[in-house]
């Protein structure tokens, strides 16, 4: 197929802002999977939640948008915290399967509950104006959000990895990642650094979620479910437990996803089921992802 | 020298004796009503009693069922229909000609349903079990998203979103309840035969089943497929029960039912899944005034639709966490009779 160098430009900005709010749920798995082994089954909804904290912020409490974005961020990093207190702390010496079935419980949970009490119709976000502005360059057009968005998670990016690799804290995440028993020994409470990677996490996940909700005008119950699939996928792919790998899965997924609706029209139906084909490629060639590390030992 | 019958073996026989006796008093004297929700509980206690060999046996979380019984809903609904019901409500777009050709009794049309769904089971196990970790419940909830994709996308195949109707009603109550007893007789004794204790050694401790000399990657791959056989064959089951099928019937919803029955009858018991299978479809019934509009006296609360589906997700999240163990632990009914150990 002949394609256009113009538009192809064009796809590949888009490319990078669906790419980037993968990542930025993707960080979410892939760090939590690290320090607990855990496929947190309830990230993709805890972003929705942040989305729907967003919305309300505007909609409701009618709140600036960077001032919703930071009651979004706040309000989900506190759930993500809470699920951890509640829901997994309780089983960290339970068989693995436990931990699993209470992350699928709380994912069904956020979903049913916001769809009781907020109904299953999709809501219209209302993005500020300044987002929306179209910006065009000698042909090629994109709104001012697709070009805040990648530059965000690129910033939020050199943030987390300067606190993983810079920071007390970070040095605490990684030696839990590696090792819990010694990370206990030398007096660090296990517990609390599991919290903050729930809290870091989460707000990451709020963020891609107000992201998503600007890009795709609405907010919904059951949003979480698909994009919380593809941004694991994405954490596999670049490699689960690798921060870094996250966001090249993230970017991978993005891309794949807008080149195949771009120049494959007639498959644009299956676009939900390319994350899914990738996922399954990987397990089969490459199990540990791009960056990934071997997580083949047991813990706990 | 005749053969001699141990008591458990008795009190099995009472039990598939009763049940049998219990289906003939129903079908022949309980209201339509009645019987439908029987045949469910049969059809769920074959996919309980399933789901529960990869779940709870074999330790391995999976999240698959919603798309193994819509594969084999569709393969029965495709072998039942004869070819002029086809062409007639294929309303999207034309079938393919040998979708119409498609034909075969009742009886196969299950087999091949299990079948199918035991061997895409196994393609799914080459990537899923090659490697540690909980990849199987992670693609297993994506391929339950494909299979509706796939579903809505080709309606050449399978009518997209309309589904199929007019399926012939060939379930009742002897085909239910008579595949549900072969399916935890046979469960049963793979259970107790050396592969369920394979099962178990990798539930428990994977790296000393390596050690023992466990080809865990085959056993972890015949849990996974003879879990999709039944999970394909009550699938076949519920479409002819139902006589329409469509995508929507099989949404995550399904498995999180099925999820919900083996935890609270207990992970790695069939008798916990029986027993969670008339617990909670009957239940589900029961609950279904949840969803409507309520009455305090003193407030009324508006008619709230999926109230029932938060509540089932409190209760699997308190019994995890309190009560873990769930109705009947690991245990199955023999254990029950058996002398407490004093230690």
């Amino acid at each position: 197929m002949l394609m256009d160098s113009l538009e192809f430009i064009q796809q590949m900005i888009n490319g990078f802002s669906l790419g980037s709010m993968y990542a930025l749920i993707a960080i979410g798995y892939t760090m939590v999977y690290g320090v607990l082994r855990l496929i947190n089954f309830a990230h993709g909804d805890i972003m929705m939640v942040g989305a729907f904290l967003g919305y309300f912020g505007m909609a409701v409490l009618g709140l600036p948008f960077v001032a919703a974005t930071f009651l979004a961020v706040v309000g989900s990093s506190l759930l993500g915290m809470l699920t951890d207190k509640i829901a997994y702390k309780p089983l960290r010496n339970a068989p693995k399967i436990s931990l699993l079935i209470t992350a699928i419980g709380i994912s069904f949970f956020l979903e049913n509950t916001f769809n009781v009490f907020f109904g299953g119709t999709p809501r219209p976000f209302n993005v500020p104006e300044y987002m929306e502005y179209i910006i065009n360059v000698g042909g090629i057009i994109f709104s001012v959000a697709s070009l805040i968005v990648p530059i965000v998670t690129l910033l939020l990016l050199a943030i987390i990895l300067w606190v993983l690799y810079k920071t007390k804290y970070g040095m605490a995440i990684r030696a839990l990642a590696f090792d819990v028993n010694t990370v206990n020994l030398m007096g660090i409470d296990a517990n609390r650094i599991i919290m903050l990677v729930f809290g870091m996490g989460s707000a990451l996940a709020a963020i891609g979620g107000i992201f998503w909700a600007v890009n795709y005008p609405s907010v919904e119950p059951m949003m979480g479910v698909l994009i919380g699939l593809k941004a694991f996928a994405a954490a596999v792919v670049g490699g689960i437990g690798s921060v870094g790998g996250a966001v090249i899965g993230g970017f991978i997924i993005g891309f794949t996803e807008v080149v195949v609706v771009a120049f494959l029209p007639e498959y644009s139906g299956y676009k939900d089921a390319f994350a899914f084909v990738l996922l399954i490629l990987v397990l089969l060639f490459k199990p540990t992802g791009i960056l990934g590390i071997n997580f083949d030992k047991s813990r706990f | 020298m005749g053969i001699v019958i141990r008591k458990d073996q008795w009190i099995n026989l009472a039990i598939i004796a009763t049940t049998l006796w219990f289906m003939w008093l129903a079908s022949t004297y309980f209201d339509e009503y009645t019987v439908r929700i029987l045949n469910n509980i049969a059809i769920f206690t074959i996919l309980a009693v399933s789901y529960n060999l990869i779940n709870g046996v074999a330790g391995q979380f999976s999240l698959e069922p919603n798309g193994f019984v819509a594969i084999g809903a569709y393969v029965t609904a495709l072998l039942l229909l004869d070819g002029d019901a086809k062409e007639y409500q294929y309303d999207i777009e034309d079938p393919y000609p040998w979708i119409l050709g498609l034909q075969a009794n009742f009886i196969w049309a299950l087999f091949f349903s299990g079948v199918f769904s035991a061997l895409l089971a196994l393609s799914l196990s080459f990537p899923v079990f090659r490697v540690r970790g909980d990849y199987l419940a992670i693609v297993t909830l994506g391929f339950g998203f494909i299979i509706r994709i796939l579903a809505i996308n080709n309606p050449e195949i399978t009518n997209g979103s309309l589904g199929l109707n007019d399926i012939p009603e060939f379930s009742n109550l002897y085909w239910t309840g008579g595949i549900a007893i072969l399916s935890v007789w046979g469960i049963l004794n793979i259970v107790n035969s050396k592969y369920g204790r394979a099962m178990k050694a990798v539930r428990d401790d994977e790296d000393t089943a390596i050690a023992m000399g466990v080809n865990t990657f085959k056993i972890k791959t015949f849990a996974f497929c003879t879990s999709a056989f039944l999970e394909g064959v009550g699938g076949g089951l519920l479409a002819a029960l139902l006589t329409s099928i469509s995508p929507d019937l099989f949404t995550f919803f399904f498995t999180f039912q099925l999820l919900i029955i083996i935890v609270l009858g207990g992970l790695g018991s069939t008798t916990g899944a029986i027993i969670g299978t008339i617990l909670v479809i009957g239940g589900a019934e029961w609950m279904r005034f949840l969803d409507e509009p309520m009455n305090f006296g003193f407030f009324e609360t508006p008619a709230m639709p999926g109230m029932r589906m938060v509540v089932f997700s409190i209760i699997l999240i308190l019994v995890m966490l309190f009560a873990r163990e769930g109705i009947m632990g690991k245990r199955e009914l023999k254990d029950l009779f058996k002398p407490k150990s004093k230690l």
